[in-house]
């Protein structure tokens, strides 16, 4: 298990990360989720040993591993750009960590390593003649090769286009499974967050925000920024918060997140409103409604809904996509 | 103090050590014999000196030379880096590998081949040249030409083509794209390349010493002549530290210009293209630079070959002798000479630049460390900015004497001549090594890999064929190397340039056909080495 308790890191003495408490319980993936800058690659690299806390502990199974280098710590660090050795094939890459260690049977540990990854008969060629994915494929078998204790994935699908993305995060869900391998992945894309990972920990500002479960965390967002990071269209408040509530028939009062389709129009729906803006896309209708009591929101109809601006409209509430979240600063 | 600065400063602490006893502590001599006559620092001498009208004649005239000599060099060598890197056709390789020779000929070869062009009944005698300032800029151009177009031509090669489309689908002719797009791409390399040209040719001795006798002198030049013949240290001290101030600022300049591109971009090799009508004033130009540098060399082969009309190997024969006693020793033996200098000077310049280059581009994580990295790195540009007159004669006042007796120690003269090599050797090795990604390095340490592996893994790869050159480079610079070791070489340890200048110096037919042949055989062994460098195909002389 990797734990890691009240770590700062700095840069010439500008904070990257501050106050850093994380878990990483053994044979789970967790996913540090946060926005670009907020810390979480600093937070990645210094669990490989590539930088060095300026406070706080990092430690493996309760051993502290300051001063233990990076290639002696068993952490395999996938890099968003793969980072193949381009003068070496992809054989001898994915070889690369299995001769370091001069096991036996490279070749077969190798083929099955490609078979695993989707690139059999690939062996051969050589880094600079394959895809994007092709190459993030490489170097995911090649991280496993190494038969990391903790695989280290930096936004590993982040450089690829979107169908190739939710192809290869559907496979690299299946791979990390099938290996069992303990994985902390870091992303700012929070569908890659939720395709990979069992845990989720939302970073900001160098700080972490929330973590847990990652439907618990999706359920239950720590403040109104975390909600909408996390894909929650609008975060309402007051009297508009509790009238959607009400309308969802879910208790409480505070503050809650509601995704772009959590309301939709329903002739028998409670709330009424009059639409805004109207937007078509190939699976839904999208709209801006203007809803009495609770003001602009966002909402949608089917495909074949005709709602212009100006049409006067009821809305029903789907509780299981609007979310309560605490009181945030 | 963190393990990483202990790494930094383990990996810096040879070649500090080095820098410290055979650059710092000659110089440092040199200028206490300057400042402090008496043992006590009289600073007035100095002043004197540079109020003297000669100074002032020969500072304005080293200032002047240089200037022309740059500006003629920029403005041949643009057109030949273009022709030379962005344009395709049969020999380009050889044309380049042609071009890049008079840069590595030793100093005193190019200036005995530009006498024996310009003197008196040589091919070009009728232009009245001979001995004037004029010959002494053609020859810096000759020699320095090459600077720029390596230097600009390799940034040329590397730039995106597709800039220089979008201009001209926006209406602009060739020559706006020139001026509007590629120019401003290029003008790092051009500023950072005429900076490292200018100082050539400021700090030139060889060919100011052969082309311009006693009537004209430049800071280098004059300092050789005050300490050697004059005894005058304390003027060439002033002088010294003069040209010492000057270079450092130029050197500054230099960087400040090579610093703008980041080294970490990949570059795109264009795929060069065939020439069209509008390349051919740039042909021409290359044509007539490689014309212009074949023809000294040329009347300097046929002079070693002909005497009174008729063609003879008679002053290759008289290599094996010693020129009715002019020499101490053969021909032959000073270039055995050389070439075991070289051997030596070349190991110790790769062993150091290595080290250097290492120190100077591992990524920095605090602002102290990148701050200790540049200063490292300047540090080691020194011995470029100090001329190597003053480093030979500084090294015969400091370390001839207790507790440094190292005046009869054979490897003097490689060590001096490894320092002046050093500077070259890190520019080829440094845009190498700072072009890796870090993150590399990281992977590989993240797979397993110890730093020696990583090292195996990652740098080497790219590093080998630089390295090579930079050898290449290291030992023609050695085997030409002609101001620190005239100081250095003992009598009976010559080395060819030593033995080439000896011979021009005395009268007679016989030794200088001796000298020509023997300049022709240095010419050779130089030439062969590079050739052998431009198969390597490595972007020589790397980034200034």
């Amino acid at each position: 298990m990797l734990s890691l308790a009240h770590v700062d890191v700095a840069y010439d003495g500008t904070p990257a990360v501050v106050d850093a408490t994380v878990e990483v319980p053994d044979g789970a993936v967790v996913a540090v989720l946060g926005p670009s800058g907020c810390g979480k690659s600093t937070l990645l690299r210094t669990v490989a040993g590539l930088e060095q806390p300026t406070r706080g502990t990092v430690a493996w199974e309760g051993r502290d591993l300051a001063g233990v280098p990076t290639h002696k710590r068993g952490f395999a660090l996938m890099f968003q750009d793969g980072q193949l050795f381009g003068h070496l094939t992809v054989a001898r890459n994915v070889a690369y960590p299995l001769r370091l260690r001069r096991a036996r049977g490279v070749a077969e540990r190798v083929a099955e390593l490609l078979d695993l990854v989707g690139l059999t008969g690939y062996a051969d060629r050589l880094p600079g003649t394959l895809s994007g994915g092709e190459r993030q494929r490489v170097a995911l078998a090649r991280s496993l090769a190494a038969d990391p204790r903790l695989l280290l994935l930096d936004e590993p699908l982040s450089a690829l286009d979107a169908g190739l993305r939710e192809r290869l995060a559907a496979d690299l869900h299946g791979i990390l499974r099938a290996a069992g391998t303990t994985t902390l992945v870091v992303t700012h894309d929070q569908e890659e967050a939720f395709a990979l990972a069992d845990r989720l920990v939302v970073m900001r500002a160098g700080r972490v925000v929330q973590q847990g479960p990652i439907a618990d965390v999706w359920a239950h967002p720590a403040d109104p920024d975390t909600a909408l990071f996390l894909g929650y269209a609008r975060v309402l408040t007051g009297p508009a918060a509790a009238r959607v509530l009400a309308a969802a028939g879910t208790p409480g009062a505070g503050p809650v997140a509601v995704r772009r389709s959590a309301l939709a129009l329903d002739p028998a729906g409670p709330l009424a409103g009059t639409v805004r803006s109207a937007r078509a896309t190939p699976d839904q209708v999208r709209l801006v409604v203007d809803v009495e009591g609770v003001g602009e929101v966002d909402a949608v109809a089917g495909p074949g809904a005709a709602a212009a601006p100006g049409d006067a409209v009821a809305l029903a509430v789907d509780p299981a996509r609007t979310a309560v979240v605490s009181d945030g600063p | 103090m963190t393990r990483r600065t202990a790494a930094l400063l383990g990996l810096a602490a040879l070649p500090v050590a080095v820098l410290g006893v055979f650059f710092v502590l000659p110089v440092a001599g040199m200028l206490d014999r300057g400042f402090w006559p008496d043992g006590r620092f009289d600073p007035g001498a100095v002043g004197e000196v540079l109020t003297r009208p000669r100074t002032g004649r020969v500072l304005w005239f080293t200032v002047w030379t240089s200037t022309v000599a740059t500006a003629a060099a920029v403005a041949l060598g643009l057109p030949a880096a273009h022709v030379l890197h962005r344009l395709r056709f049969p020999g380009r390789g050889l044309v380049r590998g042609l071009l890049l020779v008079p840069f590595v000929l030793p100093t005193v070869v190019v200036g005995v081949a530009f006498r024996q062009l310009l003197r008196e009944g040589g091919p070009l005698g009728g232009l009245g040249l001979d001995g004037t300032p004029a010959a002494i800029v053609a020859a810096l151009v000759f020699f320095n030409v090459a600077v720029v177009i390596r230097t600009v031509g390799a940034t040329w090669e590397g730039l995106d083509r597709r800039p220089a489309e979008a201009a001209a689908a926006l209406g602009a002719g060739p020559w706006t794209v020139f001026r509007t797009v590629t120019f401003p791409a290029l003008r790092p390399a051009v500023v950072s390349s005429a900076s490292v040209v200018f100082l050539f040719c400021a700090t030139a001795f060889g060919v100011v010493l052969t082309l311009g006798g006693s009537r004209y002198a430049s800071v280098e030049t004059e300092i050789y002549l005050l300490t050697v013949e004059l005894l005058d240290l304390p003027a060439a001290a002033a002088l010294s530290v003069l040209q010492l101030v000057v270079v450092v600022g130029l050197l500054a300049v230099a960087g400040r210009a090579r610093t703008v591109a980041d080294p970490q971009v990949a570059r795109s090799v264009a795929r060069p293209a065939r020439p069209r009508a509008a390349d051919l004033p740039l042909l021409a130009v290359t044509a007539l630079l490689l014309a212009a540098a074949a023809t000294p060399v040329a009347t300097l082969v046929v002079g070693s070959l002909r005497t009174d009309d008729r063609w003879t190997l008679a002053f290759y024969r008289a290599l094996g002798s010693t020129a009715d006693g002019t020499l101490v020793v053969p021909v032959t033996e000073a270039l055995a000479n050389s070439l075991r200098t070289a051997v030596d000077a070349t190991w110790m310049s790769l062993l150091l630049g290595l080290l250097v280059a290492v120190t100077v581009t591992r990524r920095s994580r605090t602002r102290a460390e990148r701050r200790l990295r540049a200063g490292l790195d300047g540090f080691f540009m020194l011995p470029l900015g100090v001329s190597a007159v003053t480093l030979g004669f500084g090294f015969l006042i400091t370390l001839d004497r207790p507790p440094l007796s190292l005046g009869a120690s054979p490897l003097l003269v490689p060590v001096a001549q490894a320092l002046v090599a050093l500077p070259l050797v890190v520019r080829t090795l440094v845009p190498v090594l700072a072009g890796v990604d870090d993150r590399q390095r990281q992977a590989a340490a993240s797979l397993g890999a110890g730093p020696l592996r990583t090292v195996l893994t990652v740098d080497l790869p790219v590093l080998w064929r630089p390295l090579l050159a930079a050898a290449g480079f290291a030992f023609a610079v050695s085997l030409g190397e002609f101001g620190a070791t005239s100081f250095l070489a003992r009598d009976d340890r010559p080395t060819l340039p030593v033995v080439i200048f000896r011979l021009i110096g005395r009268p007679g037919e016989l030794t200088y056909g001796t000298a020509l042949a023997a300049s022709v055989v240095l010419a050779l062994t130089t030439a062969a080495v590079l050739l052998l460098v431009e198969r390597l195909r490595v972007p020589a002389l790397g980034a200034w």
